[in-house]
């Protein structure tokens, strides 16, 4: 994983374009907790190489659909496929979150989870050689497999802390990081597990309008030069639209609406859905 | 660069003190507002005043909490170092104790004491200062080391040599102790470091994988009822009971580290008393509690090279000493490595860590089975060196024992453990004549609470630890 | 096993089983507050037999009979109460509360609780000796009657109508009472608890206490059935531990139906394999269950599942 990463960045491939072959695959995914239907039926397609974002008022089950693909929660029914650049089909469901990283799909979380005590680089690190097979023997005894993996692992570090603008905090613990430093972060640990499918998770709550422009040229850069496709949550609408090639809209669990962000802002439904009855609803549908 | 924070943490503890002392003896408004203006720090009511407006009884303010409190455990210091219960008749212990005097001294002592800390300005500051007078040089050793490989080479050669060669004049019975207790725990310590320090796994039947090392010596030596199918040199026995114990604890760790925390504490806790019921009472497989005699000493026999451990406990201290010093330099390895990255991100979040592609339950069981291989590693030393072994070599408490050894020392620190082991261990030998030694286990309880209140992270805190600890307790 | 061994084992395991269902409440009534195991309730359960053996030394006299068998029984049952709570109490405010101001991880908690266990266990056997000893007589403990031709004596039917009494008086307390809304708040959600005005740390010191009354009245009573000694709290302790667990840790109900599994799986176990083995039943069915089904039976409900 981490060598196929490399190779990307070192190589900067040309910008991949938004192409229709899907990359990941969501179909007919409904997730209960007791009574509660928390996704119903939700239908997603990403299509390898673009930016898809998801959208929809607060507990419309953004964060559920991110669990359910990522291992975290067992969906009752539907299917989600996961396929390689070779065409391999992958289903999702029911694998262990450390497997479906394994894969290819990374996350970052909507409450920042780094590992705080450790520093910025270790926490890199701890995600580039998660997939390195080098065992306790071998570190023990200093076998060279052991030691270039290592040193495999640093240099990737490195480099993604560098590509997100941290490479002067290295040292530093992850909690005394800045809140808009920790978001980028939890990016560079995500792709250091070297991801084909990125899913972002509010990447931008909590950080000022310098920092969101950055982050969305970050996210464009991710996309553009390492090839690697990606899913975003998130309620900052201007940077839904500069950054998202498509967007799919939930609401109650249900996708009410999918298409290019101009498309989806105009549709009765969605409008309905963020403005919808209340007056306060409809501001934090927009302010978000 | 840390004890930098350190110290500057217990002058900026030591004023906030000041106003909470003297905000009694004259107005509270006048202090508070001095106080404000000598450290420029905003005017905070003391706690005394904050009760006083708060309409607490006088019995209710912290001053008077404390001094209940210090009584509370000058009559316990009191009852724990009264005499021995006697089985006839049940109150004697606690009769003895409330009639006699030393229960009058420990109040006095703790009521002297508590006087001291709230009226005596001079000898508290006088204390204060001795003692920061007396702490700055080993305040100033830890950087220094932190800094300077080389100083820390040093030490470690220093401590090495002094290892080696100060047994050399000691009496045989000291060095039986070395060797039985010391050596032998010290190595226990530093396998249940990996798992609790490390991994953050709670093993309470830790001596159980001692135990079977020690039988599996046993059984391949041929002194089992239970014969082997061809008996093995001892020497060859510490791989054996090595590889026995880690597959042990792969069997006990795999269905059961998936679950929380506490869980796991109380199966292997479990799992240590089926261990010794299975010593104790499969009489045909294990000799039952009569235990196994006649388990040979080690020997090496290899052409040119050939030695003979004895009754020498000097010969089993030098292994041990050696077995330590090869495990410490492995253990060193892992813990800078990615595994000891990983483990310490399975301690922080594990959530996060197996979303980036962490088999935790991989990695937990990877901690497990090398605490236990090392345990089995101390099992076969013990038996060959003892030759004799019963069920109660090994019973539950010893466990406690070794994780009491590794929480005074400091999780996850290699010297903390090594230096808590030795001296913890070394402790009742030292003290036998003072203090009773079926009253060493409560003693250690008593250590282990009051650690974890005060000094969680243990001794010789792991340097990370250090940083945590002190972060989140100040947040 | 023939028919009259196990018609013959059926009294006393039921007996059993009454007495870990009381203490295994304990455990899960504080995991159900705090979301950790109290490690030291077999302190608790132990310490609770020592006060009434020690009270009752003092007061019985050689044969009691009549009223005075009662009162005396009555006198057991409030000091093993009050010694239990007292302790539990003291753990609490000692061991746990300047943990919880810290918001210390678990870990730190269960070797705090660890400590105060061993701490207790071996000031106990310090201070009133280290064999163990017979409760006094308190009655004439005949034979009352028979149930299936198998013999029911006094010891026996103390100890279910006393465990069955208090699991009763605990059910109503929990559910009825405003105290036992407030537990279960408490073991909901402990911050919306604190934000609706609930004092948890009181909630938490009354937890322990109603938990320790349960365990020094069960610590009395199994002092009646067998003996009083410093090391008594430990199988008792593991055993109620693996009951709560059985039936779903958190979940009353479960602990009261795991204590009663557990209680006669061990009693019928000295008849199928031998007294020997008799305790190894508790440990293997605790790894079985957390192997296989760890929410136990009736699954978490006090609180949220872990």
């Amino acid at each position: 994983m981490t060598t196929t990463l490399a190779e990307r960045t070192a190589a900067a491939r040309p910008p991949a374009p938004a192409t229709s072959d899907p990359v990941l695959q969501v179909s007919g995914v409904t997730l209960r907790f007791g009574g509660l239907v928390s996704l119903c039926e939700v239908d997603l397609t990403v299509r390898r190489g673009e930016i898809h974002a998801v959208i929809g008022p607060n507990g419309a089950g953004k964060t559920s659909l991110f669990n359910s693909l990522t291992g975290a929660y067992a969906p009752q029914e539907g299917q989600v496929l996961l396929r390689t650049d070779a065409g391999t089909e992958h289903s999702l469901l029911g694998r262990k979150p450390h497997h479906v990283n394994r894969l290819g799909v990374a996350r970052t979380f909507q409450n920042i989870r780094l590992f705080s005590a450790l520093t910025a680089l270790e926490n890199v690190k701890v995600a580039a050689e998660s997939g390195t097979r080098s065992g306790p023997l071998g570190i023990m005894l200093g076998l060279p497999r052991a030691k270039a993996e290592e040193r495999a692992a640093e240099g990737t570090a490195r480099r993604l802390l560098a590509l997100v603008g941290l490479d002067d905090r290295a040292e530093e613990r992850a909690d005394s990081l800045s809140y808009g430093d920790q978001r980028r972060l939890e990016i560079a640990r995500a792709l250091a597990t070297g991801p084909r499918l990125l899913l972002l998770d509010e990447p931008a709550a909590g950080t000022n309008p310098t920092e969101k422009r950055e982050l969305a040229a970050l996210i464009r850069r991710i996309n553009h030069e390492l090839g690697i496709s990606v899913l975003l949550i998130e309620h900052d609408m201007p940077l839904v639209t500069s950054v998202a090639d498509r967007v799919t809209v939930l609401n109650f669990g249900k996708v009410i609406a999918s298409g290019p962000p101009s498309e989806v802002q105009r549709d009765p439904a969605v409008v309905e859905a963020y403005l919808g009855t209340s007056d306060t609803d409809s501001r934090q549908g927009r302010t978000r | 660069m840390s004890t930098l924070n350190d110290t500057s943490a217990v002058t900026a503890v030591q004023v906030a003190h000041l106003p909470v002392s003297t905000a009694s003896t004259a107005s509270t408004a006048s202090t508070a507002s001095t106080a404000s203006t000598v450290s420029f720090r905003p005017a905070r009511p003391s706690a005394e005043a904050l009760a006083a407006l708060r309409g607490h009884r006088w019995y209710e303010r912290p001053r008077w909490r404390r001094l209940c409190a210090l009584t509370a455990v000058g009559v316990l210091l009191a009852v724990m170092t009264g005499e021995q219960g006697s089985g006839a008749d049940l109150l004697f212990s606690l009769r003895t104790t409330f009639t006699g005097t030393a229960l009058w001294a420990w109040i006095a002592a703790a009521v002297a004491l508590w006087a001291i800390a709230e009226f005596g300005a001079v000898p508290r500051r006088a204390v204060a200062s001795g003692a920061r007078a007396a702490a700055a040089p080993l305040a100033r050793i830890r950087p220094a080391l932190d800094s300077s490989p080389r100083l820390r080479v040093a030490l470690v050669v220093a401590g090495l040599a002094a290892a080696v060669l100060l047994p050399l004049l000691f009496d045989r019975s000291t060095n039986q102790v070395l060797v039985d207790w010391v050596g032998i725990y010290v190595l226990l310590a530093l396998g249940l470091n990996v798992v609790i320090g490390w991994a953050g796994l709670l093993d309470l039947g830790f001596v159980a994988f001692f135990a079977i090392g020690s039988y599996s010596t046993a059984f391949w030596s041929g002194q089992l009822p239970v014969k082997p199918p061809f008996e093995l040199n001892p020497f060859l026995s510490i791989p054996v009971a090595m590889v026995t114990c880690l597959l042990a604890g792969i069997l006990l760790g795999a269905p059961t580290l998936r679950l929380r925390g506490d869980y796991l504490a109380i199966v292997t806790l479990g799992f240590h008393e089926i261990i010794y019921l299975i010593a104790k009472n499969a009489e045909s497989v294990t000799g039952g509690s009569l235990g196994v005699f006649g388990i040979p000493h080690f020997s090496v026999d290899l052409g040119p090279l050939q030695y003979r451990w004895g009754l020498d406990p000097l010969d089993y201290l030098w292994l041990l000493i050696g077995l330590i010093t090869v495990l410490v330099l492995l253990f060193r390895k892992l813990v800078r490595s990615k595994i000891g990255r990983t483990w310490e991100a399975i301690r922080e979040d594990e959530v996060a860590a197996a979303a980036h592609g962490v088999d935790t339950v991989k990695y937990k069981l990877m901690a497990f089975a090398i605490g236990a291989s090392t345990s089995g590693v101390a099992g076969a030393v013990y038996a060959s060196k003892v030759g004799f072994i019963n069920p109660e070599n090994f019973p539950l408490l010893y466990s406690v024992l070794v994780l009491a050894y590794v929480i005074f020392g400091g999780m996850g620190s290699i010297p903390g453990v090594l230096l808590g082991a030795a001296l913890l261990a070394y402790l009742p030998h030292g003290l036998k004549d003072v203090v009773d030694q079926k009253d060493r286990f409560m003693y250690l309880g008593a250590l282990l609470v009051v650690m974890m209140i005060y000094r969680p992270q243990g001794l010789l805190p792991a340097r990370r630890r250090r940083r945590t600890v002190r972060t989140r307790e100040a947040s | 096993m023939t028919l009259l061994e196990f018609r013959d084992y059926l009294v006393p395991g039921l007996a059993l089983g009454a007495l870990y269902s009381v203490i295994a409440i304990g455990y899960t009534l504080v995991y159900g507050v705090l979301k950790l195991i109290n490690f030291a309730h077999s302190e608790v359960f132990m310490l609770g037999g020592f006060g009434a053996l020690i009270v009752l030394t003092e007061v019985a006299p050689g044969h009691p009979s009549g009223l005075v068998s009662v009162l005396l029984v009555l006198l057991g049952l409030v000091v093993s109460g009050l010694v239990g709570a007292g302790t539990a109490f003291g753990l609490e405010k000692v061991a746990y509360r300047p943990l919880r101001k810290r918001n210390a991880p678990a870990l730190i908690f269960l070797i705090s609780a660890i400590g105060a266990s061993f701490f207790l266990y071996n000031l106990a056997g310090k201070l009133f000796g280290r064999d163990p000893k017979a409760m006094p007589a308190l009655f004439d403990n005949g034979v009352l009657f028979h149930v299936l031709g198998a013999p029911v004596d006094v010891v026996k039917l103390l100890l279910i109508v006393a465990a069955l009494a208090m699991i009763v008086g605990l059910d109503l307390l929990v559910r009825r009472t405003k105290l036992g809304s407030a537990i279960r708040a408490v073991a909901q959600d402990p911050e919306a608890a604190g934000l609706m005005g609930v004092d948890i740390d009181r909630i938490v010191s009354r937890t322990f206490v109603i938990g320790g009354v349960l365990g020094g009245i069960a610590g009395f009573l199994f002092g009646l059935n067998s003996q009083v000694s410093f090391t008594m709290g430990f199988i008792p302790g593991i055993t109620a531990f693996a009951a709560a667990v059985l039936g779903g840790i958190g979940n009353l109900r479960g602990a009261m139906l795991g204590g009663m599994l557990l209680g006669l799986v061990e009693t019928y176990n000295v008849p199928l394999f031998g007294e020997e083995w008799r305790y190894v039943a508790a440990f293997a069915v605790l790894v079985l269950v957390l192997m296989f089904r760890p929410t136990g039976i009736l699954g978490a409900k006090l609180g949220r599942t872990a």
